[in-house]
């Protein structure tokens, strides 16, 4: 559920043609560089109504790591 | 000695049509590219017209990542770019790309994402302002972004000067090559400023028309004109030097042979009302030539539609080349395209050199009532087929921005 809103988001905002999968790492698979980062962050805060600290920002390598801290957030 | 200046390949995104045998086709037609505003909704605005760019699709020439991450001007650039660079069938592999430069001009940059920008700011907040919006308004990151596509490290910049930017963008290239320090550049203007705050703010100033009939709206010359029209767009050239462009056996559109820039220093907005700062560039730019002022065969005007512009423009001239001035036709080839603001100058290099190449002055369209303040020859409503060796184009700005552009048959 949060993978499905999660991937929608990284489709829309990294313009991506290709299926993500959680194991896709940011930098290296989807070619997502800190501007595309704090921009995904700021959809991510909207669409899950949470707020997402900058200091956690590095902790974001994977999609699995996002869909993990949202989840957490989410308890 | 100062080397030669060439333009070897064209592109442009325009009201009229988009890519150089479009528009060109288009100015020679004499088509209009005025219509309703579809960008926003109008109904609060007096302005209902603007000339807005209509086939571009940005997924033709962008990744869909790197469209997004573009305000629409700097789309239209590089758009613009890439057609100019395929037009000029330059091999970037064989070329020292630390000596081909780059200077776009835009008078507003990125004004959309700016409006886009400062309502997320005021509705939801700092922290939801996005972090592409500094890179996506600054003017210089149109020429920023052509360098990264084509990887050429020479000299880069923007020019700002309003609605001259797109004209001193070129003049300053030009100086570039002639003093030797590149070979090439890339350079033009763009803009994208049909938004809400643009056309208010513009309006505001009753600098803009509020006619209803796209067909009397963007009148250069026309007693009953009343304003300019927003148009959007760009216009880019590849401007190389003489030799060079002659070794790979390029083709070569014309020759730029003086640029003249001054200011006026009288009035924020207002002309100076003796047309002496537009004399002085036009002079100015004929005197860099080195050529009879009676040598220049056609003059695409800025001609605004504005009240004061099309007058002191024609005194401009008038100071310029006294009785000469009636027999040298005058067109404003903005009846056609509106004001592409910092993208104007740079479209009408364009036409400019075209008119050169094919023998053609285009028209003032859509004339109906004769101005004894502007009383040129204004080719009204029918482009002629005339050859001339020499061309000017005037661009005014805002500021009391000066420039004029000398085009030479090659």
């Amino acid at each position: 559920m949060t993978f499905d809103k999660v991937k929608e988001i990284l489709i829309e905002e990294l313009g991506l043609e290709d299926e993500i999968n959680l194991t896709d790492n940011l930098k290296d698979d989807l070619d997502a560089d800190s501007l595309d980062l704090a921009e995904v962050v700021i959809n991510l805060e909207e669409v899950f109504g949470i707020e997402i600290p900058e200091e956690d920002y590095p902790k974001f390598k994977t999609v699995k790591d996002i869909v993990d801290f949202i989840d957490s957030k989410l308890k | 000695m100062y080397k030669r200046v060439v333009i070897t390949g064209m592109g442009v995104v325009s009201p009229i049509g988009c890519g150089l045998d479009n528009f060109w086709n288009g100015i020679k037609t004499g088509q209009c590219g005025i219509d309703e505003i579809t960008a926003f909704d109008t109904a609060d605005f007096s302005v209902k017209l603007a000339a807005e760019v209509k086939d571009f699709n940005p997924i033709d020439y962008l990744e869909k990542k790197e469209a997004k991450r573009m305000d629409r001007f700097c789309q239209f650039a590089v758009a613009a770019s890439q057609m100019a660079m395929d037009d000029s069938g330059l091999d970037l592999k064989e070329e020292n790309f630390k000596r081909i430069g780059v200077i776009i001009g835009s008078g507003v940059g990125g004004i959309s994402t700016i409006e886009t920008e400062l309502t997320k700011l005021h509705t939801k907040g700092p922290s939801k302002v996005s972090p592409f919006f500094i890179p996506m308004i600054i003017s210089n990151m149109a020429s920023g972004l052509v360098a990264i596509r084509f990887g050429v490290q020479g000299i880069n910049m923007s020019v700002v000067t309003a609605c001259a930017s797109g004209a001193n963008a070129i003049g300053e290239s030009f100086r570039k090559i002639q003093t030797g320090l590149c070979e090439v550049m890339i350079t033009g203007g763009s803009e994208a400023s049909i938004t809400p705050a643009t056309i208010a703010g513009f309006s505001a100033m009753s600098a803009l028309c509020t006619s209803r009939n796209k067909n009397r709206a963007s009148i250069p010359f026309d007693k009953e004109r009343g304003g300019f029209v927003m148009g959007e767009g760009s216009g880019m050239l590849i401007l190389e030097e003489y030799e060079h462009a002659k070794a790979r056996g390029a083709h070569i559109y014309s020759e730029i042979v003086g640029y003249g820039a001054t200011c006026d220093a009288y009035h924020m907005t207002t002309p100076e009302p003796n047309g002496f700062g537009a004399a002085a560039a036009i002079s100015s730019a004929i005197e860099d030539a080195g050529i009879d002022k009676e040598a220049i065969g056609y003059i695409n005007a800025h001609g605004t539609s504005t009240p004061y512009n099309d007058k002191f423009e024609t005194l401009a001239i008038k100071n310029v080349f006294g009785d000469y001035a009636y027999q040298i036709p005058v067109s404003s080839t903005k009846s056609m395209t509106g004001h592409l603001i910092g993208g104007a100058g740079a479209i009408e290099a364009i036409v400019s050199s075209m008119s050169l190449e094919e023998g053609f002055l285009p028209a003032t369209i859509n004339h109906l009532v004769d101005d004894p303040d502007c009383d040129l020859d204004i080719i009204p409503n029918e482009g002629r087929n005339v050859e001339i060796n020499y061309v000017l184009s005037n661009s005014l700005g805002f500021g009391g921005h000066n420039t004029t552009l000398l085009f030479k048959k090659v």
